[in-house]
């Protein structure tokens, strides 16, 4: 598939960096120009992306819309997409169209480099979901680094610099190993294509694949991130805009966990068995952790940083527990999570655009004054807790139910992560909304405008949709996550079917009788 | 069948969302509840023909599959050598049972609804109200006519949701949010048993469809141990929503929401559906054994014990808490001793008279100008009369004297807990049946008997409520009075009409008792109301009250700890909030100082090691010229300088490298 002569994935790769050069072209004072046009590029880029559907075969088995280069060196400019990168991409382009948008108003200086960093991460997030070949994986695993750094450097809080430099030196510390890995693998295989890495069915020997694994699990538990490698977190999020939270967590976490169900699970099958049980402890640990230490922040973005450790980490535990009910729910909390949590940064955003405070202490009763507000806060914080028919009871109920044959213990602590979600939540809800509006400086505080509203509105779409009726998005993922579990578990497929338990006697009523409309 | 019931839950959906997005801005109060109370109506409508058409397809259930909720996944199961296709359908199933509870969440709601014009006629956020309401009853139509636990899930948490949203709807009020928010978590609590039990179920059978885990549990796939313990998960659930120990908690501080809230969710419907739900899951709990047992005892324990609670109570409306929290475990106590046609047959019963009792507290709150306590009442039954009538058949219907509703399914509860020898729980029963009509017939003669005690301001405003709040007082009296006729017993000449009905759902459940005996119980069930309500007159109308005064001042530290709830509360908030609590500033502080110790320590040693190479050459290259500080002065400006641009250079090289690595591709 091409649009104008360009393959469209490398189209809707380097699509935003064509709007960054432009954006680089205009002049600094012309504040107006800049800003439509980094809405209408990334704008435009979200529609590319949907045209994406057009052509995607739903049940075909492979990698889609392919493109295949000779870089250097037998490495490859390799592009391609399944149905996990598929959704994966529709939410960074949503998410990016939607951080820019938010950031209208929020951003007042140095406008033309927050819209070329902006789009240059877009750059970067949208590579790293169609590299198929690991240095072009690594490529722009680095280029969406550079961005991010700069986003909170600059257009960041009081500690800013604190934040971003930890930022920097914890990712940078995942990728040194990540490119060792890398090395290694070349080393063995000669060429750095995966896919030909997975099909060759050739793989690492014992002990190396464990370090290999090891080395390429520390980089991707950086980003997801995972217990104890967790804390930048909380800081880049508190000190980075609006934006900038909302595509870290909406997008940039899921690198991690992306990573996982791309390379190490098919690259080092045997290793991921033999690191489960490890991985599923930190899994466990980061969901009670993370919610108990969210529990008592003061501040409200580092409450919700903390939550996203607790909601990737059941994430993680949905992947490592390699059946797919628990894989497919996992990759669908991914998109649920970049919903969920990039509507609520966004949701913080908008009191600190006013107030200038994330601290909880200073809001107090703002339903009465912001009742559009209020719900749009509600619906995504039961979102965020998985209320069944919203999106977040999806992903956690296939995570749960996917890993209970594996494990009921696991399942039983992991549980436990929804009652504390639920009340982190809602007191968080509680002591923002709800009580008297006794602070004198929120007495003025406006409701949503159009704008605000707008960057919300898809996100509470999409929250309701997948809630109601996720077929399409998991249809997508049914042949992705079978490849997948076909290789770290080749005999899964094979059990016989039992059928379901079907009522016996005609005679015990009810049970029996019914007839299907 | 070929009823549309499926659209018995649509039509209050439709109306919550007209009234929330459209309504909410634009409608006067008239135009709020005309949709309402129609979207209910409609729904109640649909309920009655559905209901009609069971009856005439001879009590066969009708299914319809709306959509496939969760496509279909390969999964292992717990025996090892086999795999099932799980999906769940958005499924709808109509039975008797469904019937039954579809006719009352509708039935009572739309009496509700129409009250609710009256009782929150001056509130600024009637839409809202509306709003709420509507979304409930979808909810709850939901959580009873899912095929599924999953779908019953979407229900039993969007009831929940509701719930939270209307104990907090004055949430100006810091005790209404506290309050909304402990319900909610307190229920997840029980959600997570119900998702484990879920669970182990789905790996045992493969399934979450009521039927197929009923065929599968009569087919033996399931070992006793593992359907007890699958049972017991979901009684936690249950015991959660439907306020039972040591989940019950937050129900009597749910009473910060407006009485039509507490009459329709925290009385009538909503606190039922763990009854609802074990009742459903009957093969389950009864093939265990074990769990039924656990379900009696529970039942039978808490109906005594809120019923405690219930006695030494001053606010008229957590009076009534308790006494919904004793009643939902009497139906419990149906359930556990395996008549779950009588615990469902009380579950009916009582949202008539409870949630009498609570519009009726709301038309004496209403008169009172928002006064709770009993202690400021007294002598209302001169000044509104029509109330007062209303109330007493509530009363009377609760206390169990024949022929009003109540008599009839306690006693059938009673009866079979006796039948199934189960004697320690019949026993709590028949101690919880003399404290209700004691209780009750105290909040009675307090409210409505003696001298006035309200303040002449207080005095001065009451009025009874208008029509509009009384006719649906009326027709719940009605339906308290006559209700229990549906399940006369046979030894009353009737034909238990409501257990055959529910037969094909639920077994038949056959009591073993002579005749003589069972007359026998029932006399004594009349006999233990009649008692209560004498006392409750000797005490607090023959001698207003001294003897109970009396008896506190004498028994102090027991009045104290009963009037003090037995510090549950605190004990919970001490411990269990507490504590995780607690853990939570810990886990911070581990992050603070060991995490990020470590990483800054890191950080330190990195800029340790640089200031020192720094100082080596600085003091190579130019020591003899310069001294120390004159070196840091220096390569401090230097790399502020170096940083500024430094800046644009590496997002200018990052561009340049991407416009290469394009250009190559391009060109290769």
């Amino acid at each position: 598939m091409t649009i104008l002569g360009v393959p469209i994935l490398s189209l809707i790769t380097f699509f935003p960096l064509l709007g960054m050069l432009l954006i680089l072209c205009l002049p600094a004072a012309r504040i107006g120009a800049i800003k439509w046009t980094a809405n209408i590029v990334t704008a435009i880029e979200f529609l590319l992306t949907l045209a994406l559907l057009g052509g995607f075969q739903a049940t075909a088995s492979g990698m889609q819309f392919m493109e295949q280069r000779n870089w250097f060196l037998n490495i490859q400019y390799l592009m391609g997409i399944d149905g996990i990168s598929l959704l994966l991409i529709l939410l960074t382009s949503l998410l990016t169209f939607i951080a820019t948008l938010s950031s209208w108003s929020a951003i007042k200086d140095r406008l033309k480099e927050y819209y070329a960093f902006l789009l240059l991460l877009e750059v970067g997030m949208v590579g790293v979901f169609v590299s198929l070949d690991l240095v072009l994986f690594y490529v722009f695993w680095e280029v969406m680094l550079v961005p991010m750094y700069f986003l909170i450097g600059i257009w960041g809080g009081e500690r800013k610099l604190y934040a971003a430099i930890k930022f920097f030196l914890y990712t940078l510390f995942g990728s040194v190993l990540m490119l060792v890995d890398i090395l290694v693998l070349y080393h063995h295989y000669g060429h750095t294509n995966l896919l030909t890495m997975i099909s060759s069915g050739s793989r690492l020997a014992g002990t190396v694949q464990l370090w290999v694994f090891a080395a390429f699990f520390v980089g991707f538990a950086i980003k997801v991130p995972m217990f104890p490698f967790h804390t930048w977190l909380p800081d880049a999020h508190v000190e980075a805009p609006t934006a900038g939270s909302v595509l870290l967590a909406g997008v940039l976490l899921k690198m991690g966990t992306y990573g996982f169900v791309r390379f190490s699970l098919p690259l080092f099958p045997e290793a991921s068995y033999a690191f489960m049980p490890v991985i599923m402890v930190l899994a466990l640990i980061a969901i009670v952790y993370g919610a108990l230490v969210s529990l008592m922040q003061k501040d409200m973005k580092k409450l919700i940083a903390y939550s996203s450790v607790s909601h990737m980490g059941f994430v993680v535990l949905g992947i490592f527990a390699m059946t797919p009910l628990a894989l497919k729910g996992a990759i669908l909390q991914m998109v649920n999570h970049g919903i969920s949590t990039g509507a609520l940064f966004l949701i913080v955003g908008i009191v600190y655009e006013r107030r200038h405070t994330r601290l909880i202490a200073e809001y107090g009763g703002l339903s009465a004054r912001m009742p559009v507000y209020a719900a749009v806060f509600l619906i995504m914080t039961l979102s965020s807790i998985g209320l069944p028919g919203l999106n977040g009871f999806i992903g956690e109920f296939m995570i749960l139910m996917g890993t209970f044959p594996v494990s009921w213990l696991w399942t039983a602590i992991a549980s436990t992560g929804i009652i504390l979600g639920a009340a982190y939540m809602l007191w968080l809800y509680q002591r923002v909304m709800f009580g008297k509006l006794d602070n004198p400086a929120n007495q003025s505080l406006a409701d949503l405008n159009l704008r605000e509203l707008c960057t919300f509105l898809p996100l509470i779409v999409m929250a309701v949709w997948i809630g109601l009726y996720p077929k399409p998005f998991l249809t997508i993922l049914d042949k992705p996550v079978e490849n997948i579990v076909r290789l770290v578990h080749p005999e899964y497929y094979n059990i016989p079917l039992q059928k379901p338990p079907t009522a016996v006697a005609p005679s015990h009523g009810a049970a029996a009788g019914h007839e299907v409309k | 069948m070929d009823a549309p019931f499926y659209w018995i839950p649509f039509f209050p959906l439709l109306g919550f969302l007209i009234n929330g997005l459209i309504g909410l801005r634009r409608f006067s109060n008239r135009a709020v509840h005309a949709v309402a109370v129609a979207a209910v109506g409609l729904s109640f409508l649909t309920a009655l023909w559905s209901c009609g058409a069971l009856l005439a397809a001879g009590n066969v259930a009708g299914e319809k599959v709306l959509f496939t909720w969760i496509p279909a996944n390969l999964i292992h199961l717990a025996d090892q050598v086999s795999g099932a296709s799980f999906q769940i359908a958005f499924a709808f199933r109509f039975d008797a049972l469904t019937a039954v509870m579809c006719l009352v969440v509708t039935g009572v709601g739309l009496l509700i609804h129409i009250y609710s014009i009256g009782y929150m006629a001056h509130d600024k956020s009637y839409a809202r109200f509306f709003a709420y309401l509507n979304l409930f009853t979808a909810a709850m139509l939901v959580l009873v006519l899912g095929a599924n636990l999953a779908v019953m899930f979407i229900g039993w948490e969007g009831v929940g949701l509701c719930s939270y949203l209307l104990i907090g709807f004055w949430f100006t009020k810091d005790s209404a949010a506290q309050a909304g928010k402990k319900a909610f978590i307190t229920n997840r609590i029980g959600d997570f048993g119900f998702l484990l039990g879920a669970g182990l179920l789905l790996w045992f059978l493969g399934t979450m469809d009521f039927n197929a885990i009923a065929a599968g549990v009569t087919q033996g796939l399931l070992t006793k141990s593992v359907a007890t313990a699958a049972a017991l998960l979901l009684f936690l659930g249950a015991t959660g929503k439907s306020a039972q120990l040591p989940l019950y908690t937050w129900l009597p501080d749910a009473m910060e929401g407006p009485t039509p809230v507490s009459a329709l969710i925290h009385a009538a419907t909503m606190v039922t559906a763990g009854v609802y739900m074990v009742a459903r899951l009957n093969v389950l709990f009864t093939f265990s054994g074990t769990a039924l047992t656990v379900v009696a005892l529970t039942g039978g324990l808490t109906a005594c014990y809120a019923a405690t609670m219930g006695l030494v109570q001053f606010d008229i409306k957590r009076v009534l808490a308790y006494s919904t929290i004793s009643q939902i475990g009497y139906m419990f106590l149906g359930l556990g001793v395996g008549a779950y046609s009588a615990g469902i047959f009380h579950l009916m019963t009582h949202a008539f008279f409870k949630s009498l009792l609570f519009l009726a507290a709301g038309s004496v709150i209403h008169a009172l100008s928002g006064e709770q306590d009993m202690r400021r009442m007294g002598g209302l039954r001169r000044r509104i009369p029509q109330t007062y009538v209303v109330f007493l058949i509530g009363a009377i219907a609760i206390a169990g004297l024949p022929p009003f509703a109540g008599f009839f399914s306690k006693d059938e509860i009673l009866a079979a807990a006796f039948a199934s020898g189960q004697y320690t729980a019949w026993a709590l029963g028949m101690v919880g049946a003399l404290m209700t009509a004691f209780y009750m017939f105290r909040l009675i003669f307090m409210t409505f008997f003696g001298p006035e005690r309200m303040t002449h301001e207080v005095a001065y405003h009451i009025h009874e409520s208008p029509r509009i709040m009384l006719r649906p007082l009326q027709i719940l009296a009605g339906l308290s009075l006559i209700g229990g006729w549906v399940g006369l017993p046979a030894v009353l000449q009737g034909g238990a009409w409501f257990g055959r009905f529910l037969a094909p759902v639920t077994g038949h459940h056959a009591v073993h008792l002579s005749h003589g005996l069972e007359l026998g119980l029932m006399v004594a069930s009349i006999g233990v109301a009649l008692a209560g309500i004498a006392a409750a007159y000797y005490i607090y109308v023959r001698k207003d009250g001294q003897p109970a005064r009396a008896f506190a001042a004498g028994l102090q530290p027991l009045y104290t700890l009963v009037q003090n709830k037995y510090y549950v509360d605190e004990l919970y908030n001490n411990v269990i909030v507490g504590g995780c609590k607690r853990l939570g500033i810990l886990f911070a502080r581990f992050d603070l100082g060991i995490i990020d110790g470590v990483v800054n320590g890191a950080a330190w040693l990195t800029r340790l090691v640089s200031k020192l190479s720094i100082l080596f050459d600085g003091s190579v290259v130019d020591g003899a010229v310069n001294g120390v500080a004159h070196v840091h002065q220096r390569y401090g400006r230097m790399l502020r300088r170096l940083q500024s641009g430094y800046l644009y250079n590496y997002a200018l090289a990052v561009v340049l490298g991407m416009v290469l690595l394009i250009s190559f591709v391009l060109i290769y």
